[in-house]
């Protein structure tokens, strides 16, 4: 093709000097909500080795290893089954009672594992946070990736059980990855907001087991939702957990789903994670000089 | 060329802790039931911003206004004393905190290094944690497994790399750490004083690679206490005094100016009129001695190859022509030399005087870094054959370190005090 000096309209500009654009700007009060999770996203490298680390120190020099992943929903499983199947005789949908709470077990353990250890994880690593840039959200993050491992391992047992007591999914298994998107979004958000504000406030130490445990009575894992009355069930429902883990049961035990509170969750869910992520990016800037 | 840093007017400020001297029980139950409710507020606002009330609270800029340019491949030493906001600026370039006002704006990737081993876990073996250590100081994955062998030969802890960390001796811990992050590849690396870990044969290593990475292209900002290092790698230097900047230059004029206003004032004087290293026998006329290099400032550090002068004031009952002599000896007592102008016939041009201040300057203090002891002698040319006035140890000062020979490097001190040049040349024997 021949050149001549007229520029074809396909060609770009000729070298204009450009305007340079900073690889990045450092200033008070920059940052918004999108551009932490597509740092987040850049730095998906960092959250999968801080996640792996934390799956690999937590069964280093114990015994058993990552057979605690099950042995605390598989015990719980045997006390709950004891007090609240046999002796107290709650309800269980019509399932037998140890898989019915193993089934609520399962998930809730993921949640309150993430929830402590993510809460924990800023104070945790402060001689990261002090000494070297990246995404702070990538810390609580590992703790709900690391949760999410001991969560896989359980669910690997509570298959086997559902083989055991002959109990076959229906087509509502399809909702299953969705659901445990939506538990990871929440425990996530939980998880982050609480690490934020352990970092200002360690009051959040002693405050949060203390409500991960009542969260626990407050959340249908070891009895059904419609074990409340009709009339209060809608307080219920305006826990994110009990349409989560009522679905997690429907998907997995072949029940009816409950799509109001299923849809409430999501909302709820989205509407956490906004303002967990937002809050978070606020406390973020002062992080390394309180901590 | 365009600067690859820019920094505008950056400060940081930073809270102090709140001084209550006092406060009565009444007040502290009526803030013990305010304060839920005040974090409650503060949780949900996101709690980054407090009541304008606390605004008032006593606050310390650690930086104020610091401006300056960083061109691409330029190795930028920043020095100042402890405190001055040294480290608070390598956070700040690096992100690990925000600044309070100013800007930042960087053309570039950024490695920090602020410390040794950022990320290291002791439980976890060598390999586990350079893959860590790596991807915390922002490497990819494949680019650790390219520079894995690297790394380890580096560091040399071939035989330890599947061992845990906590069973590695300190030195092994730092060589590792320091070896993932010189394998860093970042257009922009800043470094904090971490070359003050590490054995000397170490230390040497870690310069050399950090001249590499400066020879590459890379912009390097390193900050140490080491005044040597900072002449011999950086191409320009930055003075910081109490959050600001005071200077910017070559490094030797810029260390030069550190020096002198870091040891004004500081030792390099001292009353002889009662000396207790006072032979016996002596007259008490040597009043004050004061060191000094070149200027007539008191000054208890000296630079290795600085001029030294040593001035006497003295208050004699008779008039006398002075003699000074001067034994130099090492921190544990050993002579070094002596000077005297008893043995030159020179130093006193003037008539005899009862009181005067006689001067000895030494040219080059052909001295290691150290500890010095001086000891006086007084006598009048008069009576040359005995001293009036002799004092032991009579005043002390510090030999500081500098780059005489250029390349960072200085004999092993405990090779003798001397410090002395040589000349070199080579035949090949065939």
């Amino acid at each position: 093709m021949p050149h001549n000096n007229q520029a074809s309209a396909y060609e770009p500009p000729a070298a204009a000097p450009a305007e340079r654009v900073p690889h990045f700007v450092i200033e008070a009060g920059r940052g918004t909500l999108w551009s932490a999770l597509s740092e987040l996203w850049t730095h998906r490298e960092l959250l999968y080795f801080l996640t792996w680390r934390d799956v690999k120190l937590r069964y280093k020099q114990t015994a058993l290893g990552a057979l605690w992943a099950v042995l605390q929903p598989l015990l719980m499983m045997v006390v709950f089954t004891v007090l609240f199947g046999r002796l107290a005789h709650v309800p269980s949908d019509g399932l037998p009672y140890p898989i019915f709470a193993f089934a609520g077990l399962v998930p809730w353990q993921f949640f309150q594992s993430a929830v402590s250890q993510g809460g924990a994880s800023l104070i945790g690593n402060s001689q990261l946070v002090t000494k070297v840039y990246f995404p702070r959200m990538a810390i609580p993050g590992a703790a709900v990736g690391a949760a999410l491992v001991d969560f896989a391992i359980a669910a690997v047992i509570l298959f086997a059980m559902m083989v055991w007591y002959g109990i076959a999914p229906g087509i509502g298994l399809a909702m299953f990855p969705a659901l445990i998107a939506l538990l990871a979004i929440f425990a996530g958000a939980t998880g982050m907001w609480m690490a934020g504000m352990n970092v200002k406030y360690r009051d959040i130490k002693y405050v949060l087991p203390f409500v991960l445990q009542l969260w626990m009575f407050a959340s249908p894992v070891i009895y059904p939702a419609n074990f409340v009355p009709e009339r209060w069930r809608w307080i219920l429902v305006l826990n994110p957990l009990t349409g989560i883990i009522g679905g997690f049961r429907s998907a997995l035990l072949n029940r009816r789903f409950d799509w109001l509170a299923i849809a409430v969750a999501a909302a709820l869910t989205l509407a956490s994670a906004a303002y967990a992520v937002w809050s978070f990016r606020r406390m973020e800037r002062t992080f390394a000089d309180v901590i | 060329m365009q600067p690859i840093i820019r920094v505008h007017n950056l400060s940081k400020r930073y809270r102090l802790g709140r001084v209550e001297p006092y406060h009565t029980l009444r007040e502290s139950i009526v803030r013990s039931l305010a304060a839920p409710a005040r974090m409650a507020r503060a949780m949900l606002g996101g709690g980054a911003r407090d009541g304008g009330a606390q605004d008032a609270e006593r606050h310390v800029w650690a930086l104020r206004d610091v401006s300056f340019d960083v061109m691409p491949g330029e190795m930028l030493g920043l020095i100042g004393r402890n405190g001055a906001g040294k480290s608070t600026l390598l956070k700040l370039l690096s992100r690990v905190t925000e600044p309070s006002a100013g800007r930042v704006e960087i053309y570039g990737r950024v490695g920090s290094l602020l410390e040794v081993g950022t990320g290291f876990h002791v439980e976890l073996t060598g390999r586990e944690n350079i893959y860590l250590s790596g991807a915390i100081l922002g490497m990819r994955r494949a680019e650790i497994d390219r520079k894995f062998d690297e790394i380890v030969a580096f560091a040399e802890v071939e035989k330890f790399i599947d061992t845990p960390v906590k069973h590695y001796s300190s030195g092994m811990h730092v060589r590792l750490g320091f070896a993932v992050a010189a394998h860093l590849e970042p257009e922009i690396l800043l470094v904090d004083e971490v070359l003050a870990v590490g054995d000397a044969a170490f230390q040497k290593k870690c310069l050399g690679k950090m001249g590499d990475v400066a020879r590459a292209g890379r912009t390097i900002i390193f900050v140490s206490h080491n005044m040597a290092s900072i002449e011999s790698l950086c191409s320009s230097c930055l003075l910081i005094g109490a959050g600001r900047l005071e200077a910017k230059g070559a490094p030797a004029q810029i260390v030069m100016r550190y020096m002198a206003s870091e040891l004004r004032g500081h030792g390099g004087v001292r009353s002889l009129a009662e000396h207790p290293g006072r032979r016996g026998g002596s007259t008490s006329i040597m009043r004050s001695v004061t060191l000094h290099t070149g200027d007539e400032v008191a000054v208890g550090v000296v630079r290795m190859g600085s001029p030294l002068g040593v001035r006497v004031a003295f208050a004699a009952p008779r008039p006398v022509r002075p003699i000074l002599g001067v034994v130099l000896r090492t921190a544990e007592g050993s002579p070094i030399f002596a000077v005297s102008n008893r043995w030159t016939q020179q130093g006193w041009d003037a008539a005899a005087a009862e009181n005067g201040i006689i001067t000895c300057n030494v040219d080059k203090l052909p001295l290691m870094p150290g500890t010095y002891l001086l000891d006086l002698f007084f006598g009048d040319f008069g009576d040359i054959t005995r001293d009036l006035d002799v004092i032991r140890e009579a005043i002390s000062f510090e030999v500081a370190p500098a780059d005489l020979l250029g390349t960072g490097m200085l004999p092993n001190a405990a090779d003798g005090p001397i410090f002395w040049t040589a000349k070199w040349r080579s035949e090949i024997v065939p």
